[in-house]
């Protein structure tokens, strides 16, 4: 049994987190790269709030495929670490479960630029 | 053009005529749709990784995460989503497909300025800036909580 509710909660979530951004985009000065800088930083304070591991049960996807994540995941790597091994645990844990994410941009986007070619 | 010699707010005038009108309300919704399109995209792999192999949710999402960043990625070198992002603007460029699109754009424009500080430098351009705030956000968020317990 699909549960449907969930595809429709991840689209419409991640679609109000875009349409936000975009509203942004339209009426400030603020350029994409502050929209993604802020968007980790909104994620990062929503983490520590415990709010936004809610927004994921809730979303998914919708909650996971947005920019914020990176904020999710670095955060709340960095208090699960704290939490056994103090100040210590905050710097092993920054990247521990971003690692997978940051990874994989950063590898795959070195492949992708060697192969492609950019256009005329 | 009779005369060439504006005064400022007459030239603000003529440029703000000039200037194509934002439609913010179709921006809006196109952002919108798209967006939650990509974000379905990320939800229906997510649930398919979960279904064909053995993953925890997180994994499987993980796994999702990244298979987004790949067609990110892919999309960006075949010159299709810097075409998609003319149409979706935020639409595209929040979801971590955007993300992808933010190395390999730049890296690729500057390829030929070399390894180091063409496609080295170059993939970093936005990824740098959102990964140091990012870690910083974090590290900070860490220590309050920390402090202050909660």
């Amino acid at each position: 049994m699909i549960e449907i509710g969930i595809f429709i909660l991840s689209f419409s979530v991640g679609g109000l987190i875009c349409a936000v951004c975009q509203l942004i985009l339209d009426n400030t000065r603020l350029t994409p790269a502050h929209i993604l800088v802020g968007l980790v930083i909104l994620g990062s304070i929503l983490t520590g709030l415990g709010w936004y591991e809610s927004l994921i049960k809730i979303a998914g996807a919708g909650a996971t495929i947005p920019v914020s994540n990176f904020g999710y995941i670095l955060t709340k790597g960095a208090l699960d670490a704290a939490q056994k091994d103090g100040l210590l645990g905050l710097f092993k844990g920054v990247l521990a479960r971003a690692s997978a994410g940051i990874s994989a941009s950063v590898i795959i986007a070195f492949f992708i630029t060697l192969i492609f070619n950019p256009k005329e | 053009m009779k005369n060439i010699n504006k005064t400022k707010d007459e030239y603000k005038e003529i440029v703000k005529n000039e200037q194509p009108v934002v439609e913010k309300g179709r921006n809006v919704l196109r952002a919108f749709l798209v967006g939650g399109g990509i974000c379905l995209f990320g939800q229906i792999l997510w649930d398919l990784y979960l279904y064909l192999f053995d993953l925890s949710k997180q994994d499987a999402g993980t796994l999702a995460t990244i298979t987004m960043i790949f067609l990110g990625g892919l999309l960006t070198g075949l010159d299709i989503y810097d075409e998609l992002g003319q149409f979706a603007g935020a639409g595209s460029l929040v979801p971590v497909t955007g993300f992808a699109n933010s190395m390999v754009s730049p890296a690729l424009e500057y390829k030929q300025e070399g390894f180091i500080m063409g496609i080295g430098a170059n993939l970093f351009s936005i990824a740098g800036p959102v990964l140091t705030y990012g870690m910083v956000s974090a590290f900070i968020i860490g220590a309050l909580k920390n402090i202050f317990g909660g």
